[in-house]
């Protein structure tokens, strides 16, 4: 295949790196060449210092003007208001809500058109569906979220009584068809893992195909598909524009998906495009907050990472 | 394996579901296309290509959102794509088995999954901040760039693992320094797959809004970005601005950005399988 290895294109250049070679001597080039790919990887473990640098030192700061008590047990949450209230519980009600609502969407339909796609669909479908959920996948959110705004918040309405215009319903909704995708792809992969031999043996047994389905291929395949629900879960935790563009920016616990909300997500992009000042309390909410959206995207990816490595041990 | 026998009515009932369930959201993306193009077509005039922001909807335009889009592609490109390949060559080439490169690995795939708003905050307090650069497009090219380095260094490390060994090893039999070999023989060979993941994962963080409301990305500029330091506007966030108003005029404008934005995305990816097609034509 590459029988043009040596042609002229690369040779001047070539030349220009061997008398460099010359100056400073191949060792000590090699040396420095690897110095500076250790550094561009390094990068990405700077990147997390950073990340947990940054949010620790809003969070001091933070907590130099307020209490955790008032944190903790304060039931309004109102850091922009003059006289502030600071309890995280409400959005953190909210992001638990709209979490709930979208994998309450996500995981029927995307075991379900896992399920299909990996025991029932022909594979020419199945060739064509996957990179078509990969483009759902690739859709900016805000593209998400003026579609929760403008198409399925009136449609919504003419279904579901007392549906307020502001709500977490649509966002909840819409926030599960974008992370349905995932949770139909990395499911799919891991039914299509559990051995072929398994299901024969069910068959073989005289078990239905949807006996062999539900009683041995799930079962098997149900670490990778808990593995991808929590990382859906994680995404969804950390989702940051379809619910302050449709669920409105209120701040409330409450269990009923047909009134405004504001997840912690929504809370950081309403102080990003106020005018809080640098160095107040208010300000140093956002980090407070992403330290809290950061603690818990990291738990559920880290639970999903022990768990897809627990279900390729299983496939070994 | 084959059935002969008419399918029993549950396991008919399980196809209909998994046919509906990704019928469902497809339709979902369908009908909201449908609706973006019936709102914003009318909208996406030449005015609103060329046009600046402007507080009565019909005039507002476009223009310095795509201009300073178009700046973060660059920039970005230009940061992520050396540091990205070069963690890669590094994990893949240099370091075997060391603490380090599994340190970095178990990184790499944690940051991945870190919300796009937490970059935003780093670059918000690193990049604005800590070092000075203020509200201006390199702060927002660094944050990006941070938020795409993990699925560049993902994908550069497939293609160059991708490369056939034999041929690592003939370059180094014939006395390539390890260097070399990297540079003249595995590199090239591996980089159309580079180049391609880099476009995509470009293409996916232009859409990318949170990250550059924190670090500052105007919503209503009336200049054009003129170089990295200058302060900015970018598409994602300038339709954001287009629909958070209450006058639904804005929706208008919101909907024609979002087909400009999809374009833009659409050009990288038609871009990113062009180049992959010149170079794989290139080395073969």
């Amino acid at each position: 295949m590459p029988s043009s290895w040596s042609n002229s294109r690369h040779e001047p250049r070539a030349r220009v790196v061997s008398d460099l070679f010359g100056v400073i001597g191949t060792r000590r080039w090699e040396e420095l060449i690897e110095l500076a790919l250790r550094g561009c990887a390094s990068l990405s473990v700077l990147t997390t210092v950073g990340i947990i640098a940054v949010l620790l030192w809003g969070t001091i700061a933070f907590f130099e003007h307020v209490p955790l008590s008032r944190l903790l047990l304060d039931t309004e949450w109102a850091p922009l208001s003059a006289e502030p209230h600071f309890g995280i519980g409400s959005l953190v009600a909210g992001t638990a809500l709209t979490t709930a609502l979208a994998t309450l969407v996500a995981l029927p339909l995307g075991l379900l058109a896992a399920i299909y796609l990996s025991e029932f669909a022909p594979p020419l479908l199945r060739q064509m569906v996957k990179p078509a959920l990969e483009v759902l996948a690739g859709i900016p959110t805000v593209v998400f979220g003026y579609f929760a705004l403008v198409a399925v918040t009136p449609m919504l309405r003419h279904i579901v009584p007392g549906l307020a215009g502001f709500n977490a319903l649509s966002p909840g909704i819409v926030m599960g068809v974008m992370i349905m995708p995932m949770i139909a792809s990395l499911s799919e992969d891991a039914i299509d893992a559990v051995p072929h031999g398994l299901r024969e043996g069910a068959l073989a047994l005289g078990a239905t195909r949807l006996r062999c389905i539900f009683s041995v291929v799930l079962p098997s395949a149900r670490s990778g598909i808990a593995s991808a629900l929590l990382l859906a879960v994680s995404r969804a935790i950390g989702e940051t524009m379809i619910v302050p563009i449709a669920a409105g920016q209120r701040p409330q616990a409450t269990l009923d998906p047909r009134v405004p909300i504001e997840t912690l997500t929504a809370f950081v992009m309403q102080v990003s495009t106020s005018d809080a000042c640098d160095g107040t309390p208010a300000y140093h909410t956002i980090f407070v907050v992403g330290a809290l959206l950061f603690l818990m995207t990291l738990g559920t990816n880290v639970a999903s990472h022990s768990l897809a490595r627990r279900a390729r041990r299983r496939a070994q | 394996m084959t059935y002969r026998t008419a399918r029993p009515w549950s396991e008919r009932l399980l196809i209909t579901g998994g046919i509906a369930a990704i019928a469902l959201p497809l339709g979902l993306l369908l009908f909201g296309i449908c609706d973006v193009l019936r709102e914003g077509f009318g909208q996406l005039t030449w005015q609103f290509l060329t046009g600046y922001p402007s507080r009565s909807a019909d005039k507002a335009g476009v223009l310095p959102a795509l201009v300073g889009t178009l700046w973060l592609i660059g920039l970005t490109g230009l940061i992520a794509l050396p540091v990205g390949v070069g963690a890669a060559i590094y994990l893949e080439e240099c370091s075997s088995q060391g603490r380090i490169s599994r340190l970095v690995e178990a990184n790499v795939a944690n940051l991945s999954a870190v919300p796009p708003v937490i970059y935003g905050l780093l670059g918000l307090g690193v990049f604005v901040h800590a070092l000075g650069f203020g509200r201006s497009l390199i702060a927002g090219a660094c944050t990006l760039a941070l938020l795409v380095l993990p699925i560049v260094v993902i994908s550069a490390r497939e293609a160059l693992r991708a490369v056939p060994a034999s041929l690592r090893e003939a370059a180094l039999a014939l006395g390539a320094t390890r260097w070399q070999a990297v540079r003249q023989t595995i590199l090239p060979l591996a980089l159309p797959g580079i180049v391609t993941g880099t476009f995509l994962a470009i293409s996916r963080a232009i859409g990318a809004t949170t990250p550059l409301l924190l670090v500052g990305a105007l919503t209503y500029a009336t200049f054009l970005p003129d170089s990295p330091r200058s302060h900015f506007s970018a598409l994602p966030t300038q339709i954001f601005s287009w629909i958070s108003p209450p006058q639904r005029a804005f929706l208008a404008n919101a909907a024609a950005g979002i087909i400009v934005l999809l374009l833009t995305m659409l050009l990288l990816n038609a871009l990113a399988v062009i180049l992959r097609n010149r170079l794989r034509r290139r080395f073969e």
